[in-house]
């Protein structure tokens, strides 16, 4: 994992921790201030704190950690949570969001935001009262001990260890064993490898004095008299005290490249308050400077004797400290293992609440449950494929096999919906987004709009929703922009001044039909239709039904608009609407009622992986028609064909006539013209408008397939969807149905061109 | 990964030589992800001649090159003698439809000889240089130039 995948993972998790303190604070507020709460708003600030720390964001550190400081004084009971302090607490947890979300796209926050604020929460720790007002009783009796933890939890960052023969006596207060900062006894022993591996002790020790306040001592008692020293081995020892408020982890983060090269022990200290005074440690005070002068031999020459007395007394010392560390280890370990179990219980506690309601859940990787839907997938094609192989072996096949087969299909299409309810999400998060849009749009071009929606619990693939904001919310501008008439017009013509715009969802046939309609205007399709010969996209001449002409409003670079404005009018909008929504598997579709409004009608496949196909074969070429867009098969007869210029053929259904497609052509894989009677039609429905039968050799029969991508490896084939697998194991390529009818339709237009040339 | 395979280690790096009609040709080991059978190809529309179509490889969709025919060489009717190598081009797969694989061979620099200059640059654009061993000529084939951007060979 490379640092911004991990940085994009602190980030989401981020979100959750502030979302975790905004209800927790909210809560607080309500009154509730029972321990668990305060705990659980701590540690969210706290986390944020931590690993923004390991991320450099100064901002979010320095911010965070005096709304840390503020908040462990009410944890501690230090400070009471009345009304004031909660809107001192809630502000900062905005500002706090704001602050994440600046670090995250790299901008700044205006420090004027942040100063008044850090004044409050410093003011709040320090046991003082934020702007004078109210409950002065309570905070000034706490001011005695506050400034002293105040102190004590003052930010120890700053490089440059001091050795503090620190004693436990300043803190009177019992009930701050879980409040204050944990310490840690790390005893390192480099081996030498640790040394030829381009670490250097000195340095991890440096870094490891910026976690907090730090003594060391050092075992210097291998140390080999000077004759017998080699200069490549490793011979000292550090035990090493350090008060730190990073946790364990941090500690061993630091030793991580060095972990597999030297003996490292980590052991949190706890009850040492009461044995350390017993301490009879004289600490050797060890200066890291002389490390980094990587002169340890020739130091060692001068002071070989030196070394030899400092030598025993570190002995005496090490015994003293190994004993002193045996008793604290048990008491520490104790201590250890209740705090974690009571930490265990709060997380556990914590977990239940989130997300609403009772049902706990849990945050998968996006990635693992993409492989589970795979998988699944490849369950269905080879439960396909095992029962081919079964009806072409064994044709009448035994009652037992038969009843397994059926049992297996049926398992295998719950399982399969099951996984796919698993990324089902409900549109509402999207929904939402589009009403703050409404507003934007309608204030910036001075109308007076509403957004109504309705199916907002509709559920969706995951990766739809992902995709399916943009496409809304160009739709949702243009309609407000174009659409919505200003509200003087509007009264002129009887209608509410404000206008509406709705946004529905719901399932239909195993699709997901969301409609946006809005009460506005209409489409002009006068205008639109000028335009388009405008810019050439049609012949002057060309005779488009209603429909054709709502739909060229997707071609691409299309605008009626005269001016191009903030909003719309740059012609890139509904093209890019259409290609975003085609490339989820769906369709759109225009119904337009001049003066009345316009409603786009968008209908996306409920997941992305799996189709319902018609299997056909088309010049020896095994295809699949996605079954949602036929709508009728029909074999046709020869007099029902008509032959219409010099290429084009047409089906003579019910009293409409509707184009022929040779699909066979059109992919190449002929070069002569199929005969329609010889084949079968199949009546499909496009986007564009209109309908259009395709021909194809013969009909193998209708099922479900897993879609697989051509693009992974190969590249985007027009007319080709994408591909999969049938039950022989072989590929079958999935028609798109939309451009083949669109290429054929680039034959009509031709064909009418040349009529008209010849007159 | 194909960056591992352009640097040269102090030992030589690994090339898995092939056979294309009667010339020998070698890719880096490193690019090379599996080497099946012969399967029939599902062919692909308005795709070159060189492209024969596409396989499913364990549910993954596979397009199939005919060497032969890519490296401008005559174009090879498949059949179950033939073998496809399945090769890792940047970040995408492709097979390659060849006659045989012949050999694994760890090969130094220094043995490495510079195309000859012949006449057709097309020869020399594939060409990394030439091995000579046991009196065979085996060229070194550069995977990335055959397929320089495959989304505009096919379109």
């Amino acid at each position: 994992m490379d640092m911004n995948e991990i940085k994009e993972i602190f980030f989401q998790e981020c979100e959750e921790q502030l979302a975790e303190l905004e209800s927790g604070l909210l809560k607080m507020n309500d009154g509730e201030t029972d321990s668990e709460t305060v705990n659980a708003v701590f540690r969210a600030v706290h986390s944020i704190k931590g690993g923004a720390g390991a991320f450099g964001l100064d901002d979010l550190v320095a911010f965070a950690h005096v709304f840390e400081t503020t908040l462990d004084c009410v944890r501690s009971n230090k400070l009471d949570p009345g009304p004031d302090v909660m809107k001192v607490m809630l502000k900062s947890a905005d500002v706090l969001a704001d602050l994440t979300i600046a670090a995250r796209d790299g901008n700044k926050v205006d420090p004027s935001r942040t100063t008044g604020l850090v004044k409050d929460l410093e003011l709040l720790a320090n046991g003082e009262a934020p702007t004078g007002a109210s409950s002065a009783p309570e905070p000034v009796a706490k001011a005695a001990p506050a400034p002293v933890e105040a102190v004590a939890a003052k930010p120890t960052d700053d490089s440059g260890f001091q050795p503090i023969p620190f004693s436990f006596d300043d803190f009177g207060d019992e009930k701050e064993e879980v409040a204050e900062t944990p310490s840690f006894e790390v005893t390192f022993k480099p081996r030498s490898d640790l040394y030829s591996k381009g670490n250097d002790a000195a340095l991890l020790l440096r870094d490891l004095s910026r976690l907090g306040d730090m003594s060391i001592n050092c075992d210097m008692s291998r140390l080999p008299p000077l004759d017998q020293l080699d200069p490549e081995a490793a011979y000292f020892r550090w035990t090493i005290w350090i008060k730190t408020d990073k946790g364990e982890d941090a500690i061993r983060q630091i030793f991580e490249f060095a972990e597999w090269d030297c003996e490292l022990e980590i052991k949190a200290r706890s009850e040492a308050p009461e044995t350390a005074e017993e301490l009879p440690m004289q600490p050797i005070p060890f200066d890291l400077s002389m490390l980094d002068e990587d002169s340890i031999a020739s130091e060692a020459d001068e002071s070989g004797a030196n070394v030899a007395a400092a030598a025993s007394t570190a002995k005496e010392t090490a015994k003293a400290t190994v004993q002193i560390v045996q008793a604290t280890a048990g008491a520490a370990a104790a201590a250890a293992e209740r705090r974690d179990g009571g930490d265990r219980r709060e997380a556990a506690a914590a977990k239940a609440d989130t997300s609403g309601g009772a049902n706990p859940t849990i945050r998968v990787d996006l990635d693992r449950v993409d492989r589970l839907i795979n998988l699944v997938g490849e369950l269905v094609i080879n439960q396909a494929m095992l029962a081919q192989s079964v009806i072409e072996n064994d044709q009448s096949g035994t009652q037992g096999i038969n009843m397994g087969l059926d049992e297996l299909q049926q398992l295998t299409r719950e399982i399969q919906d099951s996984v796919m309810a698993i990324r089902a999400q409900p549109v509402k998060p999207v929904f939402q987004r589009m009403s703050r849009i409404v507003r934007e749009v309608a204030d910036m071009v001075g109308k007076s709009v509403r957004l109504i929606t309705e199916g907002e619990n509709t559920e969706v693939d995951k990766t739809v929703i992902d995709k399916l904001a943009e496409p809304l919310t160009h739709m949702i501008r243009n309609s407000v922009d174009h659409g919505i008439e200003p509200p003087e017009k509007r009264a002129a013509l009887g209608k509410p001044a404000e206008g509406t715009v709705k946004l529905t969802a719901k399932h239909r046939s195993g699709r997901i039909v969301i409609e946006l309609s809005d009460d506005g205007a209409g489409i002009n399709r006068e205008r639109v239709r000028q335009k388009a010969i405008e810019n050439e996209l049609i012949p002057a001449d060309a005779n488009l039904s209603d429909e054709e002409i709502d739909n060229l409003i997707f071609m691409p670079g299309f605008s009626t608009a005269d001016k191009i404005t903030d909003v719309s009018g740059r012609g890139v909008g509904m093209d890019v609407v259409k290609r975003s929504i085609q490339a989820l598997g769906g369709r759109i579709s225009i119904q337009s009622r001049p003066g009345h409004g316009s409603s786009f009608i968008m209908s996306l496949p409920l997941t992305l992986a799996v189709l319902d196909g018609m299997v056909v074969t088309v010049a020896n070429q095994t295809l699949v028609v996605p079954l949602t867009a036929i709508v009728e098969t029909l074999q046709p007869e020869a007099k029902a064909i008509h032959s219409f210029g010099a290429n084009q053929k047409l089906i003579a259904i019910r009293n409409s006539f509707c184009p022929l497609v040779d699909v066979g052509r059109i992919l190449n894989y002929r070069s002569t013209a199929a005969n329609p009677v010889d084949g079968v039609a199949l009546l499909v429905e496009s986007e564009g408008g209109g309908q259009r039968a395709l021909m194809v050799d013969a009909i193998q029969g209708q099922r479900q397939v897993v879609i697989k991508s051509l693009e992974a490896n190969y590249t985007h084939v027009p007319g080709i969807a994408a591909a999969t697998i049938l039950g022989d194991g072989r590929v079958a390529l999935i028609l798109d149905v939309d451009s083949v009818v669109a290429a054929s339709r680039g034959q009509v237009l031709k064909i009418d061109g040349a009529l008209a040339a010849t007159g | 990964m194909s960056d591992i395979a352009k640097t040269v280690s102090h030992s030589g790096r690994e090339l898995i030589a092939f056979r294309i009609g009667e010339q020998e040709f070698t890719v880096n080991v490193m690019n090379v992800r599996e080497i099946r059978g012969w399967t029939r190809a599902t062919p692909m529309p308005h795709s070159p001649a060189f492209m024969l179509g596409v396989i499913n490889l364990r549910g993954v969709v596979l397009p199939i090159i005919d060497l032969s025919a890519r490296l401008g060489m005559k174009p090879v009717e498949p059949s179950a003698r033939h073998v496809i190598i399945v090769t890792q081009v940047r970040d995408k797969l492709v097979g390659l439809l060849v006659d045989a694989v012949s050999d694994i061979l760890t090969v130094k620099e220094e043995i490495i000889q510079p195309t000859p200059e012949v006449a057709s640059d097309h020869e020399r654009s594939f060409a990394r240089g030439i091995l000579a061993i046991d009196n065979r000529m085996i060229c070194l084939m550069e995977l990335e130039a055959i397929f320089p951007d495959i989304e505009s060979e096919a379109a």
